[in-house]
C-alpha cells in the first residue's frame, strides 16, 4: 500500500482513521484530511480528465482554485456534483468518483482529442458544428455528453436546508490572520460581529505554514484567538461558511455547510443553511490565490502550485512527490522548497526566472543546501501521466525569443509559483473597481462602493505582520464607523522579512514560438492555452469578455480563480496592451458554486407557495372532489359521482343547474369593503359605470380599466349604504385590485375620504343557482321575502339564514335565477350544510369551476384572463353599454386613441362548430382561408370552448379581427391533427339570449 | 437586495416592498381635453435615466403606504425616501 503520509506533523487526527472510496477503490485517510490530501496520501495522481482534450490531470491546488479534481461526491438522491476535492472534508465511507473519462480516467479513449488538439482550438465548436444547421441538434447530444462535469441527482433531495436572516455591525469574510485580527478588534470594541470562513478550521494560511507569532508557533496564537472569539457573546463564528454573494446595501449571503462533513445523508439535520446578512460594515479578508506559470505541458499530473505543496506538507502531513523542482518568479516558493527539505523530500533545484533570485528566503534555502538556479526557466515537462523530468533553460529575460532547453532535471513533482492575486471577488461584486498595482503585479481592490474595506493578502499585503496590522486596523475602523470606540489593544508580531520583487513571467519562453510549442495552459479546466488566446486575437477578438466566451477562459466551476490573470496577461501581450487596459472579466456571485438546496432553503414542496383553502374546503375534500389551482387557491373542479369522468360529471352538474338547482363555493372571489364620505366619487373614477346613480341596495356588474383603456378586472359591486360599497373582484385579481385602489388613493387623490378593507378571507360566498334556488332558500329558513318584487334581480339585502346573518345577493353568473349568500367565513360551512339539506328534495347538486365555466360560456359571460389578455378593451368585448358618457374614469381617454378605434381590432364573438360536435381547442388559431399556403395569416384565436349539455352542441368564444361585423361568416379553427374545423361567427350568447331565466 | 427606508416603518428589506415605476407623473386633470400625443406622453413615456431617479415604492408587505425613493439606477445607491405629499425637496 502506497502512503505519502509523513511520520508526524499536520493537523490531521491520526487516532481517527477513515475509509473512503474513489472510483470504487477503497482507501484510507484521517479525520482532518480533505479528499484531496487523502488521495495524495494514497498515491492517486490522476483525478480527472480535462474538458476538451481529455488529458490526464492531477491535483493542482489546495482550495477554491482547484480546476482538476472536480468530483461527484455521494450517491443517489444526496449526491453532490462538481465538488472540488480540495474543499471536501473526508468522512467515513465517503464515496467519490470522476465523471469524465471513458472507460476510466487512467485510460480514456477520448484522449485521442489531445493528438488532434491543433484542430480543436478556440471556437472549435462554433466553427465545426454549426453547419449544416439542421444537424446541430444531432451534434449537441454528443457534445453535451462529452462535456459533462457532474451529474445531478434524479430523485428528490431528502435533505433539509434553511435560510436565516441576520443583522450585524461588522461582517468579516475570511478567518485568516487578517480576518481574525479584524474580528477581534471589532468585537472588543463592542460591535456585533459575524466572522465566516469557508474552511472547517479558522486560520487560513496559518494552517498551512510554520509561521511564528510573538515568537511562538502561529498555531498557538490561532487557538487562543479562536477561543476568545467563541467566548464573546457579540461574535457569531461560522466555519464551513462561504460568503458567496455581496449585494446592494451591504447585503451578503453565506452558504454554511452544516452537516455535509458528517456523512452522505444525515436524517434530522440541516444540511446547508443560507445566511442572509445585512451588515453595517464589511471587512473582506479572503486572502489571495497563487498563480500558475504558463510553460509547456504545465498541466501534467505532478505540477502543483507551490503554496498547495506547502499546504499538503504542513497541514495534512502528506508529501505529493519525493523529488521536487521548484519553479518561481518570486520569493514565496522558496519557503515551499525549505518546507520540502525539512519534510525529507529532495529538492532537486529551485529554478528562479529572476537573475537576482530571492532575498532572505534565498539565503535560507542556500543554507539548507538547496541548489538555486537563478536566471533559469522551466520550459517543458516530460511525462504524460506523471512528471518524469523538466526541461530547463538559461534565460536572460527576453520574452520574445525562443530558448535552448538543454538542461534536464529528473523529478516527480514540480512546484510552481507565478506570484499572487488578491481574491477581489466580493469587493468586485459590491461594485468596487480593481486597480493594477505595478509593484506587486496584481489587481488590488480599489475604492469600495459600499461600506466595506479589504484587509490582508486580499489587498496585496503578503507578509504576516502586514496582514495582522491591516486586519486590526480594518476591525477598529469598521467598529468605529458603527459608533464604537476601539479598545486599546496590541497587534501581535508576525514575521516581516526582506523580499526581492516579483518579476512578471506571464508566458514562459519555449524551444519554439508560442503558437508552435506544446500547449501552455492558462485555464486547466477548460483546456484554454496561450495559443487559444492568440488564435482568438487573430480571429478578431480583442475584448476580454469576448475572448473569454470564445476560448472558455474562466468558465467552469473555478471561474478563472487559477488562470484568469495569466489569461489577461496573454491577451495583453498579444494585443500589445497593458494588463489593466485589457481589464478583468466581471466577477459575479456565487464566489464558489452553491447548491440549489441552499438557494431554495425551506421554500420547497408545500412551503414553496402559500396554499389558500376556503372555509368549506373540508366538505369538498370529504367527497373527494378533484381540486384546481386558481392562483394560490384550491377550488373544487367538479364533483364526480361513482365512476364518472369529468365530462359526465360536468354535464350532469350543468343540467342540474339549468333544470333544478346547483350550489357552488364562490368564496375565492376577491371582496373589498369601501367606505367613506368620498367613496362614491372615488368609485366613479375607478369603474366605467355611473356608481353615483346606483340606489342603496342595488348591485351592478362593473369593470375597471387600466389607464391604457384595457379591461383589468370585473365583478359585481353593491351599494350597501350611502357611503358604503362592497366590491367583488376576480379570484386572481383580488390583491392587485386592492393595491390598484390604494395606489390611486395615496398618490393622486389623497384628499378623498375613503377606506378600503379586504374581506376576501373574512367572508365566504355560496352561490345557489337554478330555477329552484328560491325554494331552497325558503327551506333554509330565510327570514326575508324572496319573491321577485321584493328582492329584484341585481340587488342585495341583509337577511338571516338558519339564524345566521348574511348578505343575500340576487345576482347570476349562470343565467339562471340565482342567489349568492355572503356570510362570515366562520359560519360558511354551516350555511353550506344547511343549504345542502334544504335543497335535498330538489336534488341540489354541488358544482365546481368547470361547470361554472360552461354555464357562463353558454351565456357569453367572459372570464378575464381567459377571454382577455390585457390587450382587450371594453369595446372589443361589446361592453359599450357599461361606459358612462358623462364622467371621467380611469382609461376613458385611451378608448379614443386611434389604436383603440381600429376596425380590425380583435373582438369577442361566439363560435359555432358547423359539424355540431367538434369542441374547439382553447387557444386554437382562427384563419379565414384554410387553403392558403403556410405561413397562414391568423385572424384570431379561440378563448373558451366547451360542450354544452343543455344545448346539445359545442359552444365557444374567440377574439376575431373585426369579428362582430363578420357575424354569419364561416372561418376555420385549427385542430390538433393538422385539420381545421369550420365555424360560424355568431353572437356569444348561446343560451337564453333575452336573459329571461335569471329574472323570474 | 435593497435596503429601503419606509418613511413610516424605517429600513426594511426589499422583499417587503413592491415597485411602482417613475415618481412624479401626475394624472392630467382633464384627460379628454388632451390630444393623443399628450395623453400618450402621460401614458407611455418614462425617463428611464442612467443615474439619479425618483421612483415610487409601496410597502406592500408592511404598512401598505406608497412613498418616493431617490435611487441611482447605475450604482443602486439609495439617497433618501420621502413622503409623496411633502415631495422630494423636503427630504
Amino acid at each position: 500500500m502506497i502512503t505519502n503520509r509523513l511520520e508526524k506533523g499536520g493537523r490531521i487526527d491520526r487516532t481517527q482513521p477513515l475509509t473512503f472510496y474513489f472510483n470504487g477503490v477503497r482507501y484510507e485517510g484521517y479525520a482532518g484530511d480533505t479528499l484531496a490530501s487523502a488521495l495524495i496520501d494514497n498515491g492517486v495522481s490522476i483525478v480527472g480528465r480535462s474538458f476538451k482534450l481529455h488529458r490526464p490531470r492531477g491535483i493542482v491546488g489546495s482550495g477554491a482554485e482547484e480546476p482538476n479534481a472536480i468530483l461527484q461526491i455521494g450517491t443517489g438522491s444526496s449526491t453532490l456534483p462538481n465538488q472540488r476535492a480540495t474543499q471536501v472534508e473526508l468522512y467515513d465511507g465517503l464515496n467519490a468518483r470522476t465523471v469524465k473519462g471513458w472507460p476510466n480516467i487512467n485510460f480514456d479513449i477520448a484522449e485521442v482529442n489531445d493528438v488532434f488538439s491543433r484542430l480543436l482550438g478556440a471556437g472549435f465548436y462554433y466553427k465545426t458544428f454549426m453547419r449544416p444547421r439542421a444537424l446541430w441538434h444531432y451534434y449537441e447530444r454528443f457534445i453535451r455528453r462529452a462535456a459533462g462535469m457532474g451529474e445531478s441527482p434524479v430523485e428528490p433531495d431528502p435533505d433539509f436546508y434553511e435560510h436565516r436572516n441576520a443583522h450585524c455591525d461588522v461582517l468579516v469574510a475570511g478567518a485568516g490572520p487578517a480576518g481574525l485580527m479584524a474580528a477581534l478588534a471589532a468585537a472588543r470594541s463592542g460591535a456585533e460581529v459575524i466572522i465566516a470562513d469557508e474552511q472547517n478550521e479558522f486560520g487560513g494560511q496559518l494552517l498551512s505554514s510554520n509561521e511564528q507569532i510573538d515568537e511562538r508557533p502561529a498555531t498557538e496564537w490561532l487557538r487562543e484567538v479562536v477561543q476568545q472569539l467563541a467566548a464573546l457573546d457579540n461574535v457569531t463564528v461560522l466555519p464551513r461558511s462561504t460568503v458567496f454573494g455581496y449585494f446592494d446595501q451591504n447585503f451578503l449571503t453565506i452558504a454554511e455547510r452544516c452537516s455535509d462533513h458528517l456523512g452522505e445523508y444525515q436524517p434530522g439535520q440541516i444540511r446547508q443553511r443560507q445566511w442572509r446578512v445585512r451588515a453595517k460594515q464589511v471587512i473582506l479578508a479572503q486572502g489571495s490565490f497563487e498563480r500558475p506559470l504558463a510553460f509547456c505541458n504545465n498541466d501534467r499530473p505532478g505540477v502543483m502550485l507551490a503554496s498547495a505543496v506547502s499546504s499538503y506538507l504542513n497541514r495534512y502531513a502528506v508529501l505529493p512527490g519525493q523529488r521536487v523542482v521548484v519553479f518561481t518568479n518570486n520569493d514565496s516558493a522558496y519557503q515551499t522548497a525549505i518546507d520540502l527539505q525539512v519534510a525529507g523530500a529532495t529538492v532537486a533545484a529551485i529554478i528562479d526566472s529572476r537573475a537576482k533570485g530571492a532575498a532572505a528566503l534565498g539565503a535560507a534555502a542556500q543554507d539548507a543546501g538547496i541548489t538555486i538556479m537563478r536566471g533559469h526557466i522551466v520550459c517543458d515537462v516530460v511525462g504524460r501521466k506523471c512528471v518524469r523530468s523538466v526541461r530547463v533553460a538559461k534565460w536572460g529575460g527576453d520574452n520574445s525569443s525562443t530558448v535552448d532547453a538543454s538542461i534536464s532535471i529528473d523529478c516527480s513533482l514540480l512546484a510552481m509559483s507565478g506570484g499572487w492575486s488578491p481574491a477581489v471577488h466580493l469587493h468586485s461584486q459590491a461594485g468596487g473597481k480593481n486597480e493594477w498595482n505595478d509593484d506587486l503585479h496584481c489587481f488590488v481592490p480599489g475604492e469600495s462602493r459600499q461600506a466595506c474595506r479589504s484587509a490582508g493578502a486580499g489587498m496585496g499585503l503578503w507578509s504576516l505582520q502586514e496582514c495582522l496590522r491591516s486586519g486590526h486596523d480594518a476591525g477598529v475602523d469598521a467598529a468605529h464607523k458603527c459608533g464604537f470606540e476601539s479598545a486599546d489593544q496590541m497587534v501581535p508580531n508576525g514575521r516581516a522579512i526582506d523580499t526581492n520583487k516579483l518579476e512578471p513571467l506571464w508566458r514562459v519562453p519555449a524551444v519554439k514560438g508560442p503558437d508552435q510549442c506544446p500547449k501552455q495552459f492558462l485555464d486547466f479546466q477548460n483546456d484554454t492555452s496561450i495559443s487559444d488566446v492568440r488564435l482568438a486575437v487573430r480571429e478578431g477578438f480583442q475584448n476580454i469578455e469576448h475572448v473569454k466566451r470564445y476560448t472558455a477562459l474562466g468558465f467552469g466551476t473555478d471561474q478563472g480563480k487559477l488562470g484568469n490573470i495569466n489569461g489577461m496577461a496573454a491577451l495583453a501581450e498579444c494585443l500589445g496592451e497593458s494588463i489593466p487596459n485589457v481589464g478583468t472579466t466581471t466577477f459575479r456571485p456565487a464566489y464558489t458554486p452553491v447548491t440549489f438546496g441552499v438557494c431554495a432553503g425551506e421554500g420547497v414542496g408545500d412551503l414553496y407557495d402559500p396554499m389558500r383553502k376556503t372555509a368549506i374546503h373540508e366538505w369538498h375534500e370529504s367527497i373527494d372532489a378533484p381540486f384546481e389551482n386558481v392562483g394560490q387557491w384550491l377550488r373544487p373542479w367538479y364533483f364526480p359521482r361513482d365512476s364518472e369522468d369529468i365530462d359526465a360529471a360536468v354535464a350532469r352538474e350543468c343540467l342540474a343547474v339549468r333544470n333544478s338547482v346547483g350550489i357552488m363555493d364562490a368564496s375565492t372571489l376577491g371582496k373589498i369593503d369601501v367606505q367613506g364620505a368620498d367613496a362614491t366619487t372615488f368609485l366613479d373614477r375607478i369603474y366605467t359605470h355611473k356608481v353615483s346613480k346606483m340606489n342603496v341596495g342595488r348591485c351592478a356588474y362593473g369593470i375597471m380599466l387600466g389607464e391604457d383603456g384595457m379591461v383589468m378586472d370585473d365583478g359585481v359591486m353593491a351599494r350597501l349604504g350611502e357611503n358604503h360599497f362592497y366590491l367583488t373582484t376576480t379570484t386572481g385579481g383580488a390583491a392587485h385590485v386592492l393595491s390598484w385602489l390604494e395606489k390611486w388613493l395615496q398618490t393622486e387623490w389623497p384628499e378623498l375620504d375613503v377606506y378600503l378593507t379586504s374581506l376576501t378571507d373574512q367572508y365566504s360566498t355560496v352561490a345557489v343557482a337554478g330555477p329552484n334556488s328560491r325554494q331552497v332558500l325558503k327551506h333554509a329558513a330565510c327570514n326575508i321575502d324572496l319573491e321577485r318584487e321584493s328582492i329584484v334581480f341585481m340587488s342585495v339585502k341583509a337577511a338571516e339564514l338558519a339564524g345566521v346573518a348574511v348578505q343575500l345577493f340576487r345576482v347570476s353568473f349562470s343565467g339562471e335565477l340565482a342567489f349568492e349568500v355572503n356570510v362570515d367565513s366562520r359560519y360558511a360551512l354551516h350555511i353550506w350544510t344547511v343549504l345542502m339539506e334544504a335543497g335535498a328534495e330538489f336534488s341540489i347538486t354541488p358544482y365546481g369551476t368547470e361547470t361554472m365555466h360552461v354555464l357562463r360560456a353558454e351565456k357569453g359571460f367572459v372570464i378575464l384572463g381567459q377571454d382577455t389578455d390585457g390587450s382587450v378593451s371594453p369595446v372589443d368585448l361589446g361592453m359599450n353599454w357599461l361606459l358612462s358618457r358623462d364622467k371621467d374614469f380611469l382609461g376613458l381617454r385611451s378608448l379614443s386613441r386611434p389604436d383603440c378605434q381600429r376596425d380590425d381590432r380583435k373582438q369577442l364573438v361566439g363560435l359555432r362548430s358547423l359539424d355540431n360536435e367538434s369542441v374547439l381547442h382553447e387557444g386554437a388559431q382562427l384563419i379565414t382561408d384554410p387553403d392558403v399556403a403556410a405561413p397562414v395569416p391568423m385572424c384570431g384565436h379561440v378563448t373558451s370552448a366547451y360542450h354544452s349539455a343543455c344545448l346539445g352542441h359545442p359552444v365557444a368564444m374567440g377574439l376575431v379581427a373585426g369579428g362582430r361585423a363578420r357575424t354569419g361568416e364561416t372561418i376555420f379553427a385549427s385542430a390538433s391533427d393538422d385539420s381545421v374545423v369550420p365555424v360560424e361567427i355568431v353572437s356569444p350568447v348561446f343560451y337564453d339570449p333575452k336573459g329571461e331565466r335569471q329574472n323570474v | 437586495m435593497f435596503l429601503i427606508k419606509c418613511p413610516w416603518c424605517g429600513e426594511r428589506a426589499e422583499t417587503e416592498f413592491s415597485y411602482g415605476g417613475e415618481a412624479g407623473i401626475n394624472r392630467p386633470l382633464d384627460p379628454c381635453a388632451l390630444g393623443d400625443a399628450e395623453w400618450a406622453d402621460y401614458l407611455f413615456m418614462r425617463k428611464n435615466p442612467k443615474g439619479a431617479h425618483k421612483e415610487l415604492w409601496n410597502h406592500s408587505q408592511g404598512c401598505r403606504r406608497w412613498f418616493g425613493v431617490a435611487r441611482d439606477t447605475l450604482s443602486y445607491e439609495i439617497a433618501f425616501s420621502y413622503e409623496l405629499q411633502s415631495g422630494p425637496e423636503e427630504a
